[in-house]
């Protein structure tokens, strides 16, 4: 069962085509890859999705919603969450911190319920905690809670922008690039964690990768984008072996 | 204090029970999880004891059954193991990091029949080896994350499942629980504790209720705890260090026993809870030394003076209070004066505010260490024991603290030296033997004494000090006993000492070849504008081996006995090295290897017409090419000859 369907997405830049007639089924519970050269179009097909961008023509659905005009916060209201490729957490706040404001779309107390810090304030505040300390827990962030997040390494800070889109408690994420800049470890360790968001949480994950072995092994189903256009999808031996794909990515032969 | 003979005739569920009668709703654990701690009193403590020793019970383990556990320290695993003693079964520890083969034989060894495991890591490991094991029958685990795909085999068993198992059982005869901790008597053996085998597999010792619960009444007769006192479970389940703690001193004092929320947020964890007392082996003591020291480092100008000047003072003082010798007035006033506005804050910060005693023990600590943590105001104090005996058997009593022993028995403790030197003990905590090893545990127990296979003396003030493995020490030509190990030790806590070789076996004196510290060295060069190349130039350089023979001197000059001074000594022109094969791969001097290599230095050590040689270093790069250089190497005799 498709829960997000992307049905002829058209992106323009003035001449430019980033997206051309896009066509994806992204089942749900399913983790979903997204793979292309560099400016084929995946990150700008993320941005559709979360609606950043707004698509030219065409339509995206998610649960039979029309996500085509959402703004991120309407498009974040149905449970989609996203981790970006370049970090957007804030340099100068503990773990801690980042996690608790990302969840500030569940905070609705007033400010004189803040200033007294009683009643609604501190229950939503305590419940809130409880969410977040469950996700830094899947995410083994103990050790780094209260460590400010720009004096962390890189591979911990990507684990924070993954466990940053998990407090959402969202049904589906979009993950940018989750390994780009890891060692051998570190995306051993995020493979885990993205296996089982899958198979604990039942999220449904969108990967944009470029760690082709990395993506042939975890995903259900692989899109292929070239130019803006699918050049190919299918399972993982299915692209790995369509001649377009092969092209793309190595070249025609002489 | 009141007399706690009483506690003696308990088993360690019945002490358990005990706890629960006089103080259940006191904490009696406190776990660490989702960032917050979790406590759990006595009564909790006994009812999930209670569901997991039912639970086991309904598996079909019973009494003399062995359940292994390979866990990282919480709350679960005590369950589990005191529910196991609970039945007159036995519990095991296992390394966490030991790897799957090796956990298969020692299973295979000590005919474990269930095995507990925290997570999936260490379940992959068992899955790993599971047609080895045949006689486990059942793997329980606590943490359920990952475990999804193993749910269809019954192999596996979630804890929940046993706690289940158990409350269902326990519903159906309410006094069963009951009746079998009554059943157990404290000479019953509880626990197989690993001890390591420099050579094979290691072997089980056998320890009873008893043993531990001596250990603990023994140990707090003279540290005496509290109730509310705090302690922080941080070291390996499988350690007796640890065991001693968890079965023996709070069971028998009723302290609470805190979980880190994980292995890698041990010491924040520590900082949280300000335990009361700790122990600890020697490099924890040295690491935190060093985050100190680069704090302070890193630090104000105005803060680094402060701490430089009452460092000294703290110094000075810790040198009285640690002999229990009267302080003049004025130092006592200066010394209070740092501990209130430097030591205090200082160690809040690491958690150590609360700390009344810390003990290190397991290997060698230098005794520049001993003097700046009781400079700190913290009380560290070197304890002495062996798995065998649980863990602590000797131990320095507060106001009497001297870095080079290892302090005085514990009460009921009895001390004899052998005739051939060795340190021999009786307690009621000897073990009772090793496990299926009778060859072993008459050599162990000879004439009811336990073997300890250390070498040591009792000195002037009643101190017990422990030279070295009795197998390793030493004769010089008239029979006087040294310990090698323990003389390098001397040299090494020289900061310009590397590595040092001692020989002297059967000969006249005590001679040493000296690896000097490229690091320390070279920085004391460049600072005295001495210019060198090479480690073979820097080690040849005249003014390096008179910083050595310094330090020798000084060495020498605190000596013990006479015939422990350093007679005569060479600076080796090459570090030893494991490739080399001069090390072992743990860093120990593979001494006999050494002697043979470098022959013609260790005669010209006992020549002492020669004042110079010159020799031929071969070296061995990493891609199998060898090298020959010719250098000359210069012999220093001491001055005051032994």
């Amino acid at each position: 069962m498709a829960t997000l369907n992307v049905s002829y997405v058209t992106l323009t830049f003035g001449g430019l085509h980033a997206l051309s007639s896009v066509n994806m089924e992204i089942g749900s519970g399913l983790i979903t890859s997204v793979i292309g050269p560099n400016g084929a179009g995946k990150t700008s097909l993320l941005n559709c999705i979360s609606g950043f961008y707004h698509p030219t023509s065409g339509e995206i659905q998610y649960n039979y919603q029309r996500l085509t005009k959402s703004s991120p916060h309407q498009v974040l209201k149905l449970g989609i969450a996203r981790a970006f490729q370049n970090l957007e957490l804030f340099r100068g706040l503990s773990v801690l911190d980042n996690l608790m404001l990302a969840r500030h779309k569940n905070l609705q107390y007033g400010v004189l319920s803040a200033f007294a810090f009683f009643g609604k304030a501190s229950r939503l505040e305590a419940e809130n905690r409880e969410h977040v300390e469950k996700v830094i827990d899947f995410m083994e962030l103990e050790a780094y809670r209260k460590s400010v997040v720009g004096n962390l390494s890189y591979g911990v800070q990507k684990r924070v922008e993954v466990a940053r889109a998990l407090t959402l408690a969202p049904q589906l994420v979009l993950l940018d690039e989750p390994m780009a800049g890891m060692n051998i470890e570190e995306k051993e360790d995020m493979v885990r964690f993205i296996f089982d968001l899958k198979n604990e949480w039942d999220i449904t994950i969108v990967l944009v990768e470029h760690d082709l072995g990395v993506v042939m092994d975890i995903s259900d189903q692989i899109y292929v984008l070239d130019f803006g256009e699918v050049i190919g999808s299918g399972d993982a031996e299915q692209v790995s072996s369509n001649p377009k794909v092969i092209e793309a990515y190595i070249g025609e032969e002489e | 204090m009141e007399n706690r003979d009483p506690l003696l005739e308990y088993s360690i569920p019945q002490l358990l029970r005990w706890r629960v009668n006089t103080s259940g709703e006191r904490t009696a654990l406190r776990e660490k999880d989702f960032g917050r701690w979790m406590p759990y009193s006595w009564d909790q403590y006994y009812d999930y004891t209670r569901r997991a020793g039912l639970g086991l019970r309904e598996l079909g383990f019973g009494k003399q059954d062995k359940i292994a556990l390979i866990s990282d320290n919480i709350p679960e695993m005590l369950f589990v193991a005191i529910g196991a003693q609970a039945l007159g079964g036995i519990s095991a520890g296992i390394y966490q990091t030991t790897l799957p083969d090796e956990i298969g034989q020692i299973i295979d060894s000590l005919d474990v029949t269930v095995v507990f495991c925290n997570d999936q890591e260490q379940v992959d490991k068992l899955l790993e080896v599971r047609d080895r094991i045949p006689n486990v029958k059942k793997v329980i685990y606590e943490d359920d994350r990952g475990m999804r795909s193993y749910k269809s085999d019954d192999w596996f068993m979630f804890i929940d499942d046993l706690y289940t198992l158990g409350d269902a059982a326990h519903q159906q005869d309410p006094a069963l629980f009951e009746k079998l901790v009554d059943a157990g008597s404290p000479d019953d053996t509880c626990h197989f504790c690993l001890t390591s085998g420099t050579t094979g597999l290691p072997k089980g010792a056998m320890l009873s209720h008893r043993n531990y619960i001596s250990m603990g009444l023994q140990l707090t007769e003279v540290d005496p705890l509290d109730q509310t006192d705090e302690y922080v479970s941080f070291l390996p389940f499988a350690w007796i260090g640890e065991q001693m703690n968890s079965f023996g001193v709070a069971m028998a004092t009723g302290i609470a026993i805190n979980f880190p929320e994980s292995v890698e947020t041990a010491m924040a964890d520590l900082k949280e809870i300000g335990p009361h007392f700790m122990f600890g082996a020697p490099r924890i003591y040295e690491t935190i030394r060093s985050q100190i020291w680069l704090k302070i480092d890193e630090s104000y100008r105005f803060n680094k003076f402060c701490y430089n000047y009452f460092m000294k003072i703290g110094e000075k003082a810790a040198n009285y209070r640690m002999t229990g010798k009267k302080m003049p007035l004025k130092l006592r006033f200066l010394a209070w004066l740092g501990k209130q506005v430097m030591f205090r804050p200082l160690i809040n910060q690491i958690g150590f505010l609360r700390l009344r005693r810390a003990y290190t023990g397991g290997a060698a600590l230098g005794p520049e260490l001993f003097t700046f943590y009781q400079a700190l105001g913290v009380n560290l104090k070197q304890i002495y024991g062996q798995t065998e005996i649980i863990g602590i058997a000797y131990m320095h009593r507060d106001g009497d603290v001297r870095p080079d022993t290892v302090g005085k028995p514990l009460p009921r403790t009895e001390c004899k030296i052998s005739e051939s030197g060795e340190i021999l003990s009786r307690s009621d905590s000897v073990t009772q033997g090793y496990y299926k090893q009778p060859e072993k545990t008459e050599e162990l127990l000879e004439g009811g004494w336990l073997h300890s296979g250390d070498a040591g003396y009792i000195d002037e003030n009643g101190h017990l000090v422990v030279i070295d493995r009795i197998s390793d020490v030493m004769y010089n030509n008239r029979g006087e006993m040294f310990s090698p190990m323990y003389l390098e030790n001397r040299l090494k806590f020289s900061p310009y000492i590397k590595e040092a070789v001692i020989f002297g076996d059967k000969k006249e004196y005590v001679a040493a070849l000296i690896n000097i510290d490229p690091i320390v060295v070279g920085k004391w060069a460049e600072d005295r504008g001495i210019s060198f190349s090479t480690f073979m130039d820097l080690s040849a350089k005249p003014e390096v081996a008179d910083l050595i023979y310094n330090e020798v001197v000084k060495i020498n000059s605190n000596a013990e006995q006479e015939h422990f001074k350093i007679h005569r000594f060479a600076i080796l022109y090459k570090l030893l090295d494991v490739d080399d094969g001069e090390l072992t791969k743990t860093g120990k001097i593979r001494r006999k290897f050494v002697r043979e290599k470098y022959a013609d230095l260790y005669e010209a050590l006992y020549d002492e017409s020669v004042t110079e040689k010159a020799v031929e270093a071969s070296y061995q790069y990493q891609d199998g090419q060898t090298t020959t250089v010719q250098t000359k190497i210069r012999f220093y005799t001491m001055e005051e000859k032994s």
